[in-house]
């Protein structure tokens, strides 16, 4: 009953003993001498000044979650658009009715300055 | 149009329409309205609602299944609606003055309630997993934001946030079991379900797909252990939001709870009926012994409602017709109650007052006798004492329950509520009895008179004659399952 | 025309709620009087109409309306009256009338709107009464049973400003609320057993089944039934709230914890009769908590120093009575004593009430004596009650009391006969002890200090017993005096044959009771007549006692008292019994709420959460973290640990 299963334990299985293997193995292996530079995050060879934990201004996350929101809208439209021929007029209407909705909401942010930086 | 969809569906889903073009219509209306006009917006919201309950008029005795089997528009449905479309309707109502006094603005607020009411509705017509999915994260997601909704208190975001964590880990619990169910069965529409898992050995994941069904419907309706959330949320979340959390959201979760385990799991019904008998009986004591203590009321309010969850399960354990009418029954008589109560709160929430504190009822009688009685008539009607609503809806839970020869749930049941009036009295206590604590009168607006006047009304009118309710739930009860083929009833 | 009966003290009720504080004490009251009045003249002219009635078909019934239809299950709001809830509506209109007059007077100092406050609950407890006796059936009962706890709670905490009220309120309620549960579980079954919650379809079906010998689902149900009653009617185990209830006005323990609410347990059983005397184990349980409990409270009542409470250790005693009655079978003997005992103890709870008023609130006895000369009415009014709860013969009480012990004899219990006896003993000692202590003897030393520091609220002033004491207001005397004539004359209604009597009281009620099983007992003038000879000579031995400890030899009861300083102690302190009610229950469960549920999980977690981090750090994002490092997960875990615990089960399974 289990049996298509099978290959995806052996797969899962692997995939972690290679990953233990490595990190224990290397481990046993290396030398420990740790100095402050080599405790560092490696961040392209430019020093860490701050905290990497820092503010952000709230609007990044508002134009991001929009761009998420079109996002999707888009990618609903992909596969509506594949099989429009067979969709027609009902298609067509449905996809606005979306859209509309969409527009709505979009003109909802707009008003309320989601669009606006500062 | 495309094959499995017909005209007829659209209309069949009327309401749901009505709400849906209402909610947009509120959230257009927010823009343009002038921003010191933004209280009318209350009205287009009761509008909306209003437009949605006429547009049900029509589905009295419909009992059809929509596009191919997504949604059922039947009575049970209808019950349920309407107790949605209610309580949403208070809620708006009692959310004007205490949006009013927070110094919020209204914006997306009553778009969100309308969205969540939209989403209880289609989770209570939700025949295929899909569907009550769809329904139950509408309804979940604006319920997170609207917990979170007073920006500037603490105590409201950290309720948001919690809620939103833990109820996305409890969705991800309720998914896992969902998704063994439609691998088990081959399909996601629950009546096909029934059938194909009718006759069938019991099955080691299935048992699985139950506990975990279980334990994700259980964190919705609170049920103890999946219940910590609810006071923390209950306690930050802005009032009116805690009232429909408390009514509608888990009135909603009831209605998928019937519609999964009664339409798509009878046949492990041996399984889940024990489950819930447990759950019902830790539920109802833990919510009652942790409520005995509380000095807030709204936290207090918190643990009645996990224990009133206990008591509403008794009616899904008996499973009979009986049973599930009194679940029914008890919903809807729950709804009022409970709102009142939490429109009391309201009341007495000041500027400076929080209001909810139990010392903030000191005196209530002396100063507001109508708000204190109403108070008085809610907490004997949540400790079922006739000759108020709470009595009827209790007295058919039990009597369910020993009719279905559960005499210990019984039993259980009734200490726990004479263990629960000790805390509700507690209350009455404060009102009547102690020295004013504050000063002044609580503030009184026509629509929080309005919200009183009803649910004292329906907790007096449905106690003294609960007989028309009980025959619509007595009609409910009995169209679930699909068209012409008997229900799952035991 | 039943639904008026209740219906007018719930309109007096809805009108005083609403407008009493506007309109004056003067309107109030007579709204409330009138309403009770009202109600009592339709009570007399619906008897009228039951007893016009051939005695086979004598009950008149009105369906108000349908109740609850689902399914296959009907009960309609009915009411019924049949001779025996024609006896109570009397009582309860009757003798509830005389307490609303005496009241006008009692409660006048109070202000405008708690006059009229207290005229409303009146009311509405004598609607909801009235609902509870005239219920056809068990859902209409509940409903009235619920009712006058209610509104019992509301009266007895009535002087709220008083820390002692409130708590005896709310101790009335829960102690009762232990009782409804069991009252309702017991209704529950009877529903499930018999398909109807309807007494009159109830007891054909139970007249039907033979008497239950083994312990079986009737006596379940009865013993159910029977806890409900011994809260109401303030039994063993759950008597205690009834001493504390004095802590409300004077005329509501005379209504409702004296004559009518305190009986309905007794009214429930003798509703029930049919049902219970098929439950023979019950009706033992029943005959023993009973007289155990009037021996009990009898007891205490020898010691105790507030006049109110030893009349309700008396209330108590003589509620065991009835129930000892029930118990044995004697249903018409019980019902006979319900009635006359509303008379005299609502006589004498009025006269203590006389009392009380004159001395400026004063309740204890200690401070009492000599007041025959300066309240002649109040003490001559009182002796009649005394005499007649004693058992003299020719009162009310002797008739009534010498039926139930005859009837317990006579169907074989001595042995509860002779405890009953003894309690009777005790009944003419303790009240004898109140009489000669409050009435005879000398006034303590300076009077006008007398009631220094034990003021109700409502009789703040002291001005009216400093000077000179004198008798209550016409109001209130005229009522002493009505009531004084009705425990004289109440009980030649129910003389025995023995006097050449037909005991019309006893015929009248039988229809009540047909299909009950009883075991007939040879009627036998000459045992009836050496048993009451017994019982007369035990009641004047124990006013004796009375007058020779009491009055004639005071320094005899203290030397005897410390003879046994155990016994006292144990009596003074009511058998410990609250305070072992608090150490095994009331203490166990405020652990687990407070020091488990609340403590460990509540506020360690939860709060510590909310409390710690909002007050201290602003930001969202630290609180966030610190939530996640905290609370959230272990919510999550709480899921979590459920979902592996059910799983667990099945795997262990």
């Amino acid at each position: 009953m289990l049996s298509p299963y099978i290959p995806i334990a052996i797969f899962v299985v692997v995939a972690t003993g290679f990953a233990l293997f490595t990190l224990v193995f290397s481990g046993l292996l290396h030398p420990e001498k740790y100095n402050k530079v080599k405790l560092e995050p490696y961040e392209c060879g430019i020093e860490p000044l701050t905290d990497a934990r820092d503010r952000y201004s709230i609007r990044y996350y508002l134009v991001a979650m929009l761009f998420v929101i079109f996002d999707v809208e888009t990618v609903f439209m992909f596969p509506w658009a594949v099989i429009f021929d067979k969709l027609l007029l009902f298609g067509l209407i449905e996809m606005l009715v979306f859209i509309f909705i969409l527009v709505v909401g979009y003109y909802y942010a707009w008003q309320k300055g989601a669009l606006e930086w500062v | 149009m495309p094959p499995g969809i017909s005209a007829s569906d659209f209309y069949n889903i009327l309401p749901e329409l009505v709400l849906t073009s209402g909610a947009l219509v509120v959230l257009i209306v927010d823009v343009l309205l002038p921003k010191e006009r933004r209280g009318a917006l209350a009205w287009v919201t009761l509008l909306a609602i209003g437009a949605t309950l006429a547009s049900l008029v029509p589905f009295r005795s419909t009992h059809v299944e929509v596009a191919q089997g997504l949604l059922a528009v039947d009575q049970f449905a209808l019950f349920f609606k309407v107790v949605f479309l209610v309580a949403a309707a208070i809620t708006v109502l009692m959310s004007v003055r205490y949006l009013e006094i927070e110094g919020a603005s209204p914006g997306e607020y009553y778009f969100l309630i309308l969205c969540a009411t939209l989403g209880m509705m289609i989770m209570a017509g939700g025949i295929d997993l899909i569907t009550i999915f769809i329904g139950l994260e509408t309804m979940a997601v604006s319920f997170y934001i609207l917990a979170g909704f007073i920006k500037p208190s603490h105590r409201s975001n950290e309720a948001a946030v919690k809620y939103f964590l833990l109820g996305a880990f409890s969705l991800g619990i309720l998914l896992y079991g969902m998704s063994l169910m439609y691998g088990l069965s081959g399909t996601t529409n629950l009546r096909v379900m029934a059938a194909a898992f009718a006759g069938q050995e019991t099955d080691a994941r299935l048992v699985l797909a139950v506990i975990l069904v279980v334990a994700g419907v259980g964190f919705k309706i609170a049920a103890v252990p999946f219940h910590m959330w609810a006071p923390d949320v209950y306690e930050g979340a802005p009032t009116p939001i805690t009232a429909f959390l408390s009514v509608g959201s888990k009135a909603a979760s009831f209605a998928m709870l019937i519609r999964i385990f009664l339409e798509g799991l009878p046949s492990m019904g041996h399984d889940w009926r024990l489950l819930f008998e447990a759950l019902a009986i830790i539920t109802m004591t833990v919510g009652n012994i942790a409520a005995l203590t509380q000095s807030n009321v709204k936290r207090m309010l918190a643990y009645s409602s996990i224990a009133h969850a206990g008591y509403v399960l008794i009616g899904i354990v008996a499973g009979t017709s009986r049973g599930i009418t009194a679940t029914l029954v008890y919903l809807f008589i729950y709804a009022f109650m409970q709102l009142g109560a939490f429109a009391v709160i309201v009341g007495l929430r000041r500027a400076d007052v929080a209001g909810e504190e139990l010392k903030d009822f000191g005196g209530l009688h002396a100063r507001n006798p109508f708000a204190a009685f109403a108070m008085l008539l809610f907490m004997l009607s949540l400790g079922g004492i006739p000759p108020t609503a709470g009595f009827m809806g209790k007295f058919w839970l039990f009597s369910a329950a020993i009719d279905a020869h559960y005499n210990w749930l019984a039993v259980i049941g009734v200490l726990n509520s004479a263990v629960s009036l000790y805390y509700y009295v507690r209350i009455v206590v404060f009102m009547y009895v102690k020295k004013e604590a504050l000063g002044s009168e609580p503030a009184t607006s026509p629509t929080l008179a309005v919200v009183l006047g009803v649910a004292v009304a329906a907790t007096l009118v449905l106690g003294v004659y609960p007989r028309l309710l009980f025959e619509l739930a007595d009609a409910s009860a009995r169209t679930l399952g699909a068209a012409g083929v008997t229900t799952s009833l035991r | 025309m039943l639904l008026l009966i209740p219906l007018l003290p719930l309109l007096g009720f809805l009108v005083n709620a609403s407008f009493g504080r506007r309109v004056g004490k003067a309107a109030a009251a007579a709204i409330a009087c009138g309403a009770m009045a009202g109600s009592f003249a339709v009570s007399l002219l619906a008897v009228w109409r039951l007893v016009v009635l051939p005695p086979a078909s004598r009950a008149i019934v009105d369906q108000v309306f349908t109740w609850i239809s689902s399914g296959d299950f009907t009960a309609g709001f009915a009411l019924r009256l049949d001779p025996l809830s024609a006896v109570m509506i009397l009582v309860v209109t009757g003798i509830g009338s005389l307490i609303h007059v005496y009241s006008t007077a009692y409660m006048h100092e109070e202000s405008d709107a708690e006059y009229a406050r207290y005229f409303s609950y009146l009311n509405l407890f004598a609607a909801f009464m009235l609902v509870l006796v005239l219920g056809a059936n068990f859902l209409v009962m509940f409903v009235g049973w619920e009712g006058v706890g209610l509104c019992s709670y509301l009266l007895i905490g009535f002087w709220y400003q008083k820390q002692s009220a409130s708590d005896a309120g709310k101790k009335a309620f829960i102690v009762n609320r232990i009782g409804d549960a069991g009252f309702l579980l017991g209704v529950l079954l009877a529903f499930k057993t018999f398909g109807t919650v309807d007494f009159q379809e109830i007891a054909p079906i139970a007249a039907a089944i033979r008497p239950e010998t083994a312990f079986g689902t009737v006596s379940l149900i009865t013993l159910l039934l029977f806890v409900g009653a011994a809260g109401k009617s303030a039994q063993i185990p759950l008597y205690i709230w009834l001493p504390d209830a004095m802590e409300g006005p004077t005329p509501v323990s005379a209504l409702i914890h004296a004559a009518t609410m305190v009986t309905a347990g007794v009214y429930m059983i003798g509703r029930n009769a049919v049902l219970f005397s098929h439950a023979p184990q019950t009706l033992a349980i029943v005959a023993a908590i009973g007289v155990a409990t009037a021996l009990m409270a009898g007891t205490i009542g020898l010691v105790q120093n507030d006049i109110k409470r030893v009349l309700a250790y008396s209330t108590v005693s003589q509620l065991g009575y009835m129930f000892l009655a029930m118990g044995v079978g004697a249903y018409s003997a019980g019902i006979f004593h319900l009635y006359t005992h509303a008379f005299f103890k609502a006589l004498l709870f009025l006269g203590s009430g006389a009392v009380i008023h004159a001395m400026g609130g004063e309740q204890d006895l200690r401070r009492m004596g000599g007041l025959k000369n300066d309240l002649p009415i109040t003490y001559r009014t009182f002796l009649v009650g005394a005499l007649a709860i004693a058992g003299v013969p020719g009162l009310a009480g002797f008739f009534s009391k010498d039926e139930i012990l005859f009837d317990t004899y006579a169907r074989g219990h001595t042995l509860l006969w002779a405890v009953g006896m003894l309690t009777s003993l005790l009944t003419a000692i303790y009240m004898f002890r109140l009489v000669f202590l409050a009435f005879h003897g000398d006034p303590p030393a300076p009077r006008a200090t007398a009631g220094a520091g034990h003021v109700a609220p409502s009789h703040a002033a002291p001005s009216h017993h400093a000077a000179h004491l004198h008798d209550a207001p016409p109001a209130m005397t005229w009522v002493l005096i009505a009531l004084a004539a009705g425990s004289v004359l109440a009980g030649y209604v129910g003389v025995p044959p023995v006097f050449a009597g037909s005991n019309w009281f006893g015929r009248f009620l039988e229809p009540s009771f047909s299909g009950a099983v009883v075991h007939e007992i040879p009627e036998s003038p000459s045992l009836e007549g050496t048993l009451m000879v017994v019982s007369t000579f035990v009641a004047m031995s124990g006013i004796g006692i009375g007058m020779y400890f009491f009055k004639n030899h005071p320094r005899a009861a203290d030397a005897v008292a410390e003879r046994f300083p155990g016994v006292r102690n144990l009596l003074l302190n009511k058998y410990y019994v609250d305070e072992m009610y608090d150490a095994s229950i009331v203490q166990p469960i405020r652990i687990v709420s407070e020091d488990v549920l609340w403590k460990a999980v509540d506020v360690r977690v939860i709060d510590g959460a909310v409390n710690g981090v909002g007050e201290t750090v602003g930001s969202l994002s630290e609180r966030l973290r610190r939530m996640q490092s905290g609370s959230v997960r272990t919510y999550a875990a709480s899921v979590f640990l459920g979902v592996v615990l059910i799983l667990g089960y099945y795997l262990w399974r």
